[in-house]
């Protein structure tokens, strides 16, 4: 069982906080393979196709029959822990700061041997499960585990540096009058947040599942709107040193596109909800979070941002929607890159869509928030950064990679 | 002679005016709202075109952006805050002469202003609607309202601070007072009014849009080259006859209206 890691003390207020350091990030570009599979929540290797040689580390030819071909393809994660180490010292400030540290070296099942981090609960001669996780670099690293799931497995320390466990956090959704809105505030609640702020703009506009939201445990209600500059500036300034785990679902979903339906309000009003919205979260409570990045074992942790598959590809029947969600998703890889040197990692889910008024006239499938929103904290308790959820975000995401032109050409409701 | 005669008339009232404006004995009252972002918008339904609310974004405030200025980027819908309603705002005053902001003579942005409080009925009832007999009481205890005047229902429900319980939604539409469909035909063709302004966020009853004729007062003023003048606060501060009001909007090339500072004058 690992040791149970005890709910946050309120802040001794005489204690500087302690400040991000982040773990060593030079990859090579075939490393980078890695991080693209931990990003997913795949644990996949090079694999050779000539000889079939499973290769570890990442590199450009089979180190068994030099052939150049090799696809990453999902390996078994389970091997045996041949030695295991406690590190008591190191120059690197990261991990000076979190020692001691647990590395071992484990033999696959598939082949390589590998150098990885070592759970609270594995034993050298034993066996183990390999994963593949982010640090705060956003950097793939090897992570050994017990083989079966032990108890507390997340409150182990070294893992929580990879993962997003909204336990015990303090949680912000953007949105609060939205189904999906609901449906993540009782997601947190279940996965035992410590408190859920949920931001509401409008208040004239009466909203039950508002209503239905701040009757849940745990949860306060908040003027936000993400449109204005002042609001957002004002939230920050109550929220930014306490949030945790950000969750922005903004939403303004208008259906049509250019030529169909010219209209520049309406794209005005999505660019504002989706990009600029994003923005002004970013700039205020961007800073706030990144430097709470190791405030102790509950400190600022993720970002995520709820976007439609279609950032990826404009479907022409949400065009402008789609076309406000890619800028939406640029921007996103800048806060992400921003946010690393916090390590506080940027998390986008792609949720296909949703059964909601908006969608009223797409045909399924469609998706239940509350599934969607179990999936985002599923997300975050693993480490994973891209999370598409639901048929049509998997299967757009497997075009994509297979062939994005035909994606193009064939996408529609 | 008869130029430098009306000249000499016409200096003599203005200076008097001014000398009453300077001296205390016309009081100058502000009848608008602060415009800022979490003034309410009249609410449409989703799907319709939506009015942008008031937003502002800072250029500079004598910092590296400008640094010897501080000024602002606005942007919001023609009908936002206090505000003047110009007839082309509505469809059945598109067509007429004179009708948009940057249109209509400029005297019109001057006229007298009749004052009927409607404040207990309205804290009794969110729906009390302002009628034809409403008006005959207030005229016998008043006079007669002259013809080119503001009508303007006092509610005091601009002293409403909460958008909440300002803008009072239910789940059958807004509850705010306003005129009774009959009142505004009647103020137009009996009265020969300039216009109607009010407190709530239009001129209209918040249920206006279930009356025979949908938006009466949108309706029949705009048809007949008639202003509104909607989301005024300090009403309680003019007399039932007596005050002058000016309400010019900005000149916007076809403008169906736009946010106004709204001032009386008002003898002491």
């Amino acid at each position: 069982m690992t040791t149970p890691l005890p709910p946050p003390k309120r802040k001794d207020p005489v204690k500087r906080t302690r400040q991000p350091t982040l773990p060593p990030a030079n990859r090579s570009r075939e490393a980078q393979g890695l991080t693209a599979m931990a990003a997913v929540g795949r644990f996949a290797l090079q694999t050779c196709t000539a000889c079939g040689a499973v290769q570890y580390p990442p590199r450009q030819i089979c180190g068994q029959c030099l052939n150049d071909d090799l696809p990453w393809q999902d390996v078994s994660p389970h091997g045996l822990l041949l030695a295991e180490t406690v590190l008591h010292h190191s120059n690197d400030l990261f991990f000076r700061d979190r020692l001691p540290w647990r590395l071992g070296v484990v033999s696959m099942n598939a082949g390589p041997s590998v150098v990885a981090h070592v759970a609270e609960d594995c034993r050298q001669g034993e066996r183990v499960r390999l994963s593949l996780g982010l640090d705060r670099s956003g950097m793939a690293v090897m992570q050994a585990r017990p083989e079966t799931p032990s108890a507390n497995e997340e409150d182990d320390g070294q893992l929580r540096e990879t993962t997003f466990d909204p336990k015990d956090r303090r949680v912000l959704i953007v949105d609060g009058k939205t189904d999906l809105g609901l449906a993540l505030a009782k997601a947190f609640g279940a996965a035992g947040a410590r408190e859920i702020y949920l931001g509401h703009a409008e208040p004239w506009k009466r909203s039950p599942k508002l209503a239905a939201a701040e009757a849940l445990p745990n949860v306060n209600l908040f003027p936000l709107d993400v449109t204005d500059t002042d609001s957002v500036q004002e939230l920050a300034s109550l929220l930014g040193g306490k949030t945790e785990i950000l969750v922005n679902n903004s939403y303004y979903l208008r259906q049509g596109g250019a030529v169909d339906r010219f209209d520049l309000n309406t794209s005005r009003d999505e660019m504002d909800v989706h990009y600029h919205g994003l923005l002004r979260l970013a700039g205020t409570f961007g800073p706030a979070m990144r430097g709470r990045g190791a405030d102790g074992a509950h400190g600022a942790t993720a970002w995520v941002n709820v976007f439609s598959p279609y950032a990826w590809v404009n479907n022409p029947a949400f065009g402008t929607y789609s076309a406000s969600q890619a800028a939406a998703l640029s921007l996103a890889q800048c806060l992400r890159a921003e946010m690393t040197a916090g390590g506080v990692r940027v998390v986008n889910a792609f949720v296909g869509p949703l059964d909601d008024e908006w969608h009223q006239l797409v045909p399924p499938p469609k998706l239940e928030p509350d599934m969607v929103a179990r999936r985002i904290v599923d997300a975050l308790k693993d480490g994973r950064e891209d999370v598409p959820i639901g048929a049509i975000a998997e299967e757009m995401a497997a075009r994509l990679a297979e062939n994005p032109k035909e994606l193009e050409r064939e996408i529609r409701l | 002679m008869a130029d430098s005669q009306s000249k000499e008339a016409s200096g003599g009232v203005l200076t008097g005016l001014m000398s009453g404006i300077v001296g205390g004995g016309i009081k100058v009252v502000d009848l608008t709202m602060t415009l800022q972002p979490d003034v309410p918008t009249i609410v449409m339904p989703p799907e319709f075109g939506q009015s942008w609310p008031f937003r502002m974004e800072e250029i500079s405030k004598y910092d590296h952006r400008g640094p010897f200025c501080y000024w602002n980027n606005l942007s919001c819908g023609e009908h936002t805050g206090t505000h003047f309603d110009a007839p082309i705002h509505w469809v059945s005053g598109k067509d007429l002469p004179e009708n948009a902001t940057d249109t209509i003579p400029v005297e019109k942005f001057l006229a007298h202003a009749c004052v009927v409080d409607c404040s207990d009925a309205a804290a009794n009832d969110p729906d009390y609607l302002l009628t034809i007999e409403n008006i005959e009481e207030w005229e016998a205890a008043h006079g007669k309202i002259p013809a080119r005047s503001w009508l303007l229902m006092r509610t005091d429900w601009s002293r409403k601070a909460d958008p909440v319980a300002y803008m009072n939604m239910a789940d059958d539409g807004a509850h705010t007072p306003g005129p009774h469909e009959d009142l505004i035909p009647w103020l137009i063709e009996e009265r020969d009014v300039i216009g109607f302004g009010c407190e709530a966020v239009g001129t209209d009853a918040g249920q206006a849009q279930h009356f025979n004729i949908p938006y009466p007062c949108h309706y029949h003023m705009h048809g007949n080259n008639r202003f509104g003048l909607p989301a005024l606060t300090n009403l309680d501060a003019l007399p039932p006859q007596g005050a002058i009001l000016i309400t010019p909007p900005l000149k916007i090339r076809q403008g169906s209206g736009s946010p106004t500072r709204v001032l009386a004058l008002v003898e002491q």
